[in-house]
């Protein structure tokens, strides 16, 4: 357990390097293009020349790179260029915000999609089962920048419910998580649902279910007792990797619904260019995706006996 | 299923063409069995349908500026129909949708079907040959799958412009690492067979082994996944467009039209955005029921 703890770590290590490095020569690959970016477009090529110099852009780009991994580590996150305050100063509350739409939709949308993927599976084939397989491919078909319009005009607009933006500009509200925390449960439900649904069919035609039911055992005994254990395995990974589809979505989301949180930030910075901003959000992206793939590694080994014993 | 496939493999070998148009009959005669796959299946051959004949259905040119804010059903003063409406600059809804629907099928299809060569030969190579090869490729798959995909695409277009090609580009890259590790995982399953035994005996070529014997006998899966990809490219093509990141005007694009004018739906003003948002949903609806039929009937096959 502990080595694969380590190797899973250090493989998670190795990757985000790769990553730093590969966004590190996207964005500061060119000193002269990282100068132009923060003394602006009027700036003449002496003035470039200095800040260069005085920035020390004119060493050698693996240098560079050590540099930037140590100030990343201690915490030094650069200054944003359309800002002119310090990446940190707003970063964080940005990923805070990104972090309770995310945390909510989570908590919505992980036990609807065990309920409902658990239901299908206990009888394949059945009215439910159907059922709950088409509605899940329905939603899942709808893009979340189709069902954010969709439902905007169904519950803004004509039913007049729900405010139409979520940017918060009264103070906190949480009138304005319900929409865009709908679009993202309702796009991303589909998918866990039906890796559930097939680990519970799958469990369902294992001999020890046959043999528990044959005994006489009550049917709900049999499922809550016997199958869930072992179906709920494999979408414990699904879920753990359904982190990385939710960053993608959000950024998505908090576009159609002009949330202040992650994903708004790097649109707006990847637009103006802002680079140490986006350097920013890449490394949270990738860490946030890398970590969930090893916690859901991990909780895998764990749970399944067969892997952790052998 | 594995059984079927390997008499499958040594009958179309005497007579490969007749074969496999037989054979893609034959899997479409399966489809009828399954309604959702129909369904499904009717819904892209009509995209499909209207992306090649775009010029001839579409009404009006996707920028012919016509009655701004003119509602569905509306017959302008020169006697023209819009069925769907117009646009904030007076454009045919109904016809910008059709030209839409020309330009998302295309480059749907090129950035999967480019993502799939990329995928196919690099999981080949990965699980064939195994050692050193399987490490870098893995590895490099590994990198690229942990960014959140939204977040490369932004990145990668916001660096390189936006145009078809960036698209393309960013499409390949992300989803190429995917179908690597699908392809791979197949090839070190079927790589054991006898019949790769028997032609490595032969003294065929790896790369022919792999492209002849090997890949045919993992279509299969790889079919079923290519119409979810698609599905997947279409949303991708959309919220880019949505986004902002798309191709450039004034050639419509589905997510685009939505991005401009989705202010108007707080004003009522609804058939400017639903109708894109109607069309890319049903496109990649037809898609995800087309992969949800295939995958049952390979099943019971």
């Amino acid at each position: 357990m502990t080595r694969l703890l380590v190797r899973r770590l250090s493989t998670m290590l190795l990757i985000m390097l790769t990553v730093g490095f590969i966004l590190f020569v996207m964005n500061e690959g060119d000193p002269r293009s990282v100068a132009r970016g923060v003394l602006g477009p009027y700036a003449q090529d002496q003035q470039l020349d200095i800040w260069i110099e005085q920035n020390g852009y004119d060493r050698f780009i693996p240098v560079r790179f050590l540099d930037w991994v140590g100030g990343v580590a201690t915490g030094d996150l650069g200054v944003s260029v359309q800002y002119k305050r310090p990446v940190n100063e707003f970063f964080w509350e940005r990923l805070g915000n990104t972090g309770i739409l995310a945390g909510l939709t989570f908590l919505i949308m992980v036990p609807l999609a065990l309920v409902l993927g658990v239901f299908a599976g206990i009888k394949e084939g059945s009215m439910q089962d159907r059922t709950i397989s088409v509605v899940s491919i329905f939603t899942t078909s709808i893009p979340e920048f189709a069902s954010a319009v969709i439902l905007t005009w169904i519950v803004v607009i004509k039913l007049k419910w729900l405010p139409g933006t979520s940017s918060m500009a009264q103070g906190w509200n949480w009138l304005e998580m319900i929409l865009p925390v709908t679009v993202l449960v309702l796009y991303g439900f589909g998918y866990i649902t039906r890796m559930t649904r097939a680990s519970m069919a799958e469990v369902m035609t294992s001999h020890y279910i046959r043999t528990a039911v044959l005994k006489g055992l009550p049917y709900k005994r049999v499922i809550f007792k016997h199958a869930l254990r072992n179906a709920l395995i494999s979408p414990f990974t699904v879920i753990m990797l359904q982190m990385n589809w939710l960053l993608s979505g959000v950024v998505v989301t908090e576009f159609a619904f002009a949330y202040k949180g992650f994903g708004t930030m790097l649109l707006e910075a990847a637009l103006r260019r802002d680079i140490f901003v986006i350097e920013a959000c890449g490394l949270a992206a990738v860490f946030v995706a890398v970590f969930s793939q090893t916690l859901g590694d991990i909780g895998y080994t764990f749970l399944n006996p067969r892997i952790r014993f052998s | 299923m594995s059984d079927s496939n390997t008499t499958d493999g040594t009958v179309s070998d005497s007579d490969r063409p007749k074969g496999t148009v037989e054979r893609i009959i034959g899997s479409i005669a399966l489809l009828k069995e399954s309604p959702v796959g129909m369904v499904g299946l009717v819904l892209v051959c009509i995209f499909a349908f209207v992306a090649v004949f775009a010029p001839f259905l579409a009404p009006y040119r996707y920028d012919d500026f016509m009655q701004p804010f003119a509602p569905p059903f509306t017959v302008t003063a020169d006697g023209d129909l819009m069925l769907l409406g117009a646009d904030h600059k007076g454009r045919d809804i109904l016809s910008r949708l059709i030209y839409g629907t020309q330009r998302v099928v295309f480059y749907a299809t090129l950035a999967t079907g480019t993502a799939y060569i990329a995928g196919i030969l690099m999981g080949l190579a990965a699980g064939y040959f195994r050692g050193w090869v399987d490490e870098v490729l893995s590895f490099l798959a590994n990198v690229i799958l942990s960014f959140p995909v939204m977040v490369l695409f932004v990145l990668i277009i916001s660096t390189a412009g936006a145009s078809g090609f960036t698209i393309v580009f960013a499409v390949v890259f992300a989803s190429a690492p995917g179908i690597m590790r699908i392809v791979r995982g197949l090839t070190l399953d079927i790589a054991t067979r006898d019949y790769i035994a028997a032609a490595q005996t032969r003294g065929e070529s790896p790369w022919f082994i792999m492209l002849v014997e090997l890949l045919p006998n993992a279509r299969g899966p790889l079919i079923v996944d290519a119409c979810l990809r698609m599905g997947y490219t279409t949303i991708t093509i959309g919220a880019l467009g949505f986004l902002g990141l798309g191709l450039p005007p004034p050639f419509p694009d589905w997510g685009g039209m939505i991005n401009e004018t989705r202010a108007l739906l707080l004003g009522d003003i609804w058939w400017m955005s639903i109708f894109p948002a109607l069309a890319v949903s049903l496109l990649v609806l037809g898609f995800n029921l087309l992969a949800d039929g295939l995958r049952e009937v390979s099943l019971r096959d």
